[in-house]
């Protein structure tokens, strides 16, 4: 179970180590709060559609699989369209586009194939949650570093997502505005770039240290020994 | 290790010979090629442009230095001596408008070095021209800055700031007062278009800019004097360091469609004459497109490659919502560089285009 968390966090995370669902990371990443909102929406879509295909596993035939599962992510996602509709329709007008494009996010479909379709119901769930929180960290940072880039705010237009509870997470950095690139195409690909050197140059560190303690605690240290 | 073992180790099998340079005396040539501009610069716009020049620079060597370290290459010292990321730095502070704050130079820097050059490899390995990048990415990230042209006031000249006050607009403290600062030609042009202005109308009004040949005019240090930077162009060709065939492309595919414009519709488009002397052409055509990395191998190749640069501008220039386009147009014909390359793929020796082995001649005797 701690596998399955640290693995959809941060091991192998659906951003920074499949390398899926690119095409939401980058187009809806341009602020915080947009981030989160896609986030939030997809871990629902890939918590319930986990669930579901882990439930159905034994009577669908591998023939039939892919269709089954779409058509089922698919009514999920008209479903989570519809209640964003009705019940935040301010983040919809914003998220509307994108939250269509669930259907195709590969991180779904992909749990659903390599995870939950060979896995138990409460596996699935838990794997669903912790890929899930891990895209909604990925997203949020991405959006948060390019907000703050880009326009010099963090977490604008929060409270039309969180109510207004949370207006306080509202920040302006600066007055000045930022660089517009950030905002456009570029920066998503740029920010992601130093993102993941970054992630792999702590994963290389981290893997020397483990080694290092390893080797020192199979043998012991010479001062010891002379 | 002694210089014949270095010679040594480069010789391959025949028909290749060792040019016996380095990459440290090629950068120095170009260097030398743009400091009659670049100090004509610096007499023209005074001492903010030297401070901007001198802060893009270090922090270029900073930057390749700290990404040499990052890479865990052995010696970073020695291979900042090779000049590259010096003159990577030069070139870019060359397009920057000359009384920019200096962060626009420590940034347009960190994305020249960083962002365009490091992350694909370093030196040899980069995609796009570094400078080109940055200049491109500082231009849409901070649109206000990067065209805020300075009237010429020569160092010497009244009213020219000095040290103290070239510190303070260098610093970003003093806001440009609004007399000091001017269009370049090609946005002047532009703004008088989008009015619904004639050309000739717009031109012809008090207090519009004119071309010049010498260059005392608003612009950035490598558009200013056309003069010097084609004097710098015709020193490159003469000592070899670049052939002929990328600048004579740039520069017939902005002026043969300008010619051909200008003589249907002058109320539209700018004369030829216009377009050689202002910009960045010059400073494209001999010393961007001539880059070794970043445009093709051959020389049909290079000769298309800048036929579809000047081209290219000239369409942005012409058609296009910015004034400028040199910058765009190189970064596009980088992006095609590779396919251009595979077309003009040359013949193997010994054999025909089809890859067949050509039979001995006199063999038959």
């Amino acid at each position: 179970m701690k596998t399955l968390v640290r693995d959809g966090i941060w091991d192998n995370n659906v951003v920074f180590a499949q390398m899926l669902a690119l095409c939401p990371t980058m187009a809806v990443t341009t602020s915080g709060a947009n981030g989160l909102g896609m986030g939030l929406a997809s871990t629902a879509v890939l918590v319930a559609s986990n669930v579901l295909v882990a439930l159905i596993r034994g009577v669908v035939s591998a023939q039939v699989r892919i269709p089954v599962f779409i058509v089922l992510i698919a009514s999920l996602v008209t479903v989570v369209d519809m209640a964003l509709n009705a019940w935040l329709h301010e983040l919809y007008k914003v998220l509307g586009l994108f939250i269509a494009l669930i259907v195709v996010n590969c991180a779904i479909l992909g749990r659903a194939e390599a995870f939950a379709s060979k896995n138990s119901v409460l596996a699935s769930l838990v794997d669903g949650l912790a890929m899930g929180v891990g895209f909604t960290v990925a997203l949020v940072v991405i959006g948060l570093i390019r907000e703050g880039l880009g326009a010099g705010t963090l977490f604008a237009q929060a409270s039309q997502l969180l109510g207004e509870n949370f207006a306080f997470l509202e920040t302006r950095l600066h007055e000045r505005g930022g660089a517009l690139l950030m905002i456009l195409p570029p920066g998503a690909f740029a920010v992601m770039g130093f993102l993941l050197a970054g992630k792999r140059v702590l994963d290389t560190r981290l893997e020397a240290r483990a080694k290092a303690k390893e080797s020192s605690e199979a043998q012991p240290a010479p001062a010891q020994a002379g | 290790m002694s210089r014949l073992a270095y010679r040594a180790e480069r010789t391959f099998a025949a028909p290749h010979a060792h040019g016996d340079g380095s990459v440290g005396q090629t950068m120095f040539l170009v260097q030398l090629a743009l400091t009659p501009a670049t100090l004509f610069g610096f007499w023209l716009y005074g001492w903010p442009a030297f401070f901007l020049w001198t802060t893009t620079l270090v922090s270029a060597l900073v930057f390749e230095f700290f990404c040499l370290r990052l890479m865990g290459r052995k010696a970073p010292g020695r291979a900042l001596a090779d000049g590259s990321a010096l003159l990577s730095g030069w070139l870019l502070a060359m397009t920057l408008p000359p009384w920019s704050p200096w962060w626009v130079g420590c940034l347009g820097a960190f994305i020249a070095i960083v962002v365009g050059k490091q992350v694909f490899g370093g030196l040899g390995q980069n995609v796009f021209n570094p400078a080109m990048v940055a200049r491109v990415a500082l231009l849409i990230s901070f649109p206000l800055q990067l065209t805020a042209w300075v009237t010429p006031l020569p160092l010497v000249g009244a009213g020219a700031p000095g040290f103290v006050d070239g510190l303070y607009i260098f610093l970003g403290q003093t806001p440009l007062p609004d007399a000091m600062t001017s269009a370049s030609l090609l946005g002047f042009a532009k703004t008088e278009l989008a009015r619904g202005a004639e050309l000739s109308q717009a031109f012809a009004a008090v207090g519009a800019p004119q071309v010049s040949w010498l260059g005392v005019r608003a612009g950035s240090l490598g558009e200013s004097s056309a003069l010097l930077i084609a004097l710098g162009g015709a020193f490159l060709l003469g000592v070899g360091i670049i052939r002929w065939h990328a600048p004579v492309g740039v520069l017939a595919g902005t002026l043969i469609p300008a010619l051909i414009a200008h003589a249907l519709a002058p109320e539209r488009f700018l004369d030829a004459h216009t377009h050689l002397f202002s910009g960045a052409l010059l400073l494209g055509a001999f010393f961007i497109a001539t880059d070794y990395v970043t445009t093709p191998a051959t020389a049909a190749g290079r000769l298309a490659f800048g036929l579809g640069v000047g081209l290219v501008t000239w369409v942005i220039r012409s058609l296009g919502g910015y004034p400028e386009g040199v910058a765009f147009a190189v970064l596009l014909m980088n992006g095609i560089t590779p396919l251009i390359d595979r077309c003009t793929r040359p013949r193997i020796l010994g054999r025909t285009r089809g890859g067949e082995a050509i039979a001995a001649v006199g063999k038959e005797a």
